[in-house]
């Protein structure tokens, strides 16, 4: 990953600076206008979201099981990392919202799970910080059960009639808007290498912290 | 073996709450309160609206339910018995069985008390379908606990748990409270909502399925030092 590291970052860099010229140069959605160029947004940081999670509860679970402690370095980066995306997808979402539903906020069943899914993973890392030592453990439980809810959060839209996009549209676009496919496509696997990049550095910054953890340890003994 | 460990610690826990009282006679009180509370919020011109008896409702099982399932754990750390029973050779889900147990029976005797006091001071139709209000109770208490008692168990050690029991608690089970107040909710429809009511019932199993396998799956590792 190290070698990769800095190509993949030019290469996000570049993906993130084209992405607005065909943003700007997809078709308008015939409904919804200029607002609707905030999915290129929206979505892929949902998407990137739901793999920092994966990541996390992933993590925890070897963690958990296995007692590997670098494991615990994937969940505490999967967690933060998370958080990140999420708090995106809560910021465009209302943008969106309050021009297509007239409203900023819903009380709508997909836009209450998915603030659930956020303060989740924002309540794993309190308790990181506030819990006190022997608090991996139990932030990895947290962790655990948090994914589990994903899913729920994901397919919430198919469930229940909501005011929310289903999540039919996204597989649908290449037939439903040709135009508008290239620039989603772009936009998303953007936001995955972000997402895997910052994974990278923040999981890198957890193992040196440990290691720092450690001496000390063994300093004062 | 699995089930008696479970009710012998359901039996101990039983022994020393009927001695001083002290959880059941708290949650009580409290869970009252959260009823008066609530009121004061939504009560206008003498007339409560249609839905808040339910919300109420779930309103105070939810906060007095936490607070109960911060004190089962407390009383261990404080007799410091925990070690002794992770000791004792014994399956460890069992331990986790059985203080379940313990809970929903506590949860269970609150819900007893609040749902005639909620019927009778907003003149909700809550006995009007009572098998499934009393399914929705069920699923929405299990699924509830089942969390809870994981982490209360596991916050006997960490530092600030007072804290971080609801911080936890509240938005892992907030689906759970969801499908209890929509499902309640539609009972208190005049008529009866039952299809949609059976609908969060099956939510609800599927809530509870998933948290105590998660539960039961957890706690051993959790639990080991």
């Amino acid at each position: 990953m190290r070698k990769l590291f800095v190509p993949l970052l030019v290469l996000v860099a570049a993906m993130f600076v084209a992405a607005p010229f065909l943003i700007a140069n997809a078709p308008y959605e015939a409904t919804m206008g200029l607002i609707q160029k905030i999915f290129y947004f929206h979505v892929p940081s949902w998407m990137a979201m739901y793999t920092a999670i994966g990541v996390c509860g992933v993590a925890s679970l070897v963690y958990l099981f296995k007692g590997i402690r670098a494991a615990d370095c994937y969940a505490v980066a999967g967690a933060e990392v998370a958080v990140v995306f999420g708090l995106m997808g809560l910021v465009t979402g209302p943008l969106w919202g309050r021009i297509a539903w007239g409203v900023w906020w819903q009380w709508d069943v997909r836009l209450t799970t998915a603030l659930l899914l956020e303060l989740i993973f924002i309540a794993y890392l309190l308790v990181r910080a506030y819990g006190g030592p022997g608090s991996e453990k139990l932030a990895a439980a947290t962790a655990i059960f948090g994914t589990a809810t994903a899913p729920f959060v994901y397919k919430s839209v198919d469930i229940w009639r909501t005011v929310h996009p289903k999540t039919s549209v996204v597989p649908m676009l290449t037939r439903t808007a040709p135009g508008m496919a290239p620039p989603f496509a772009l936009s998303a696997i953007a936001f995955i290498l972000l997402c895997v990049l910052l994974l990278t550095v923040r999981v890198h910054l957890a193992i040196r912290q440990r290691a720092l953890d450690d001496l000390y340890l063994a300093y004062e003994d | 073996m699995f089930l008696k460990t479970a009710l012998l610690v359901l039996r101990k826990d039983f022994a020393i709450e009927l001695k001083s009282l002290e959880v059941l006679t708290t949650t009580l009180f409290f869970a009252l309160s959260c009823v008066l509370i609530f009121a004061f919020a939504f009560v206008k011109d003498g007339q409560a609206p249609e839905d808040a008896a339910a919300g109420i409702l779930w309103i105070a099982i939810a906060f007095s339910g936490t607070l109960a399932i911060g004190r089962t754990f407390e009383r261990e750390r404080y007799g410091e018995t925990l070690r002794a029973l992770l000791l004792a050779p014994a399956p460890r889900p069992a331990l986790y069985v059985g203080k379940l147990l313990g809970m929903l029976a506590l949860l269970g005797i609150a819900e007893l008390l609040l749902v005639p006091l909620i019927a009778f001071l907003f003149q909700a139709p809550l006995f009007s379908r009572p098998l499934l209000l009393a399914a929705l109770l069920a699923g929405g208490t299990i699924g509830f606990a089942a969390v809870g008692t994981l982490f209360a168990a596991m916050l006997v050690r960490a530092r600030s748990r007072d804290v971080l029991l609801p911080i936890l608690l509240y938005p892992i089970t907030i689906p759970v409270i969801i499908a209890g107040v929509r499902g309640t909710a539609a009972l208190l429809a005049s008529p009866p909502d039952e299809p949609t009511a059976t609908m969060w019932i099956g939510i609800l199993m599927a809530f509870d399925v998933v948290f105590v396998t998660l539960a039961l799956w957890t706690f051993e590792p959790l639990m080991t030092e």
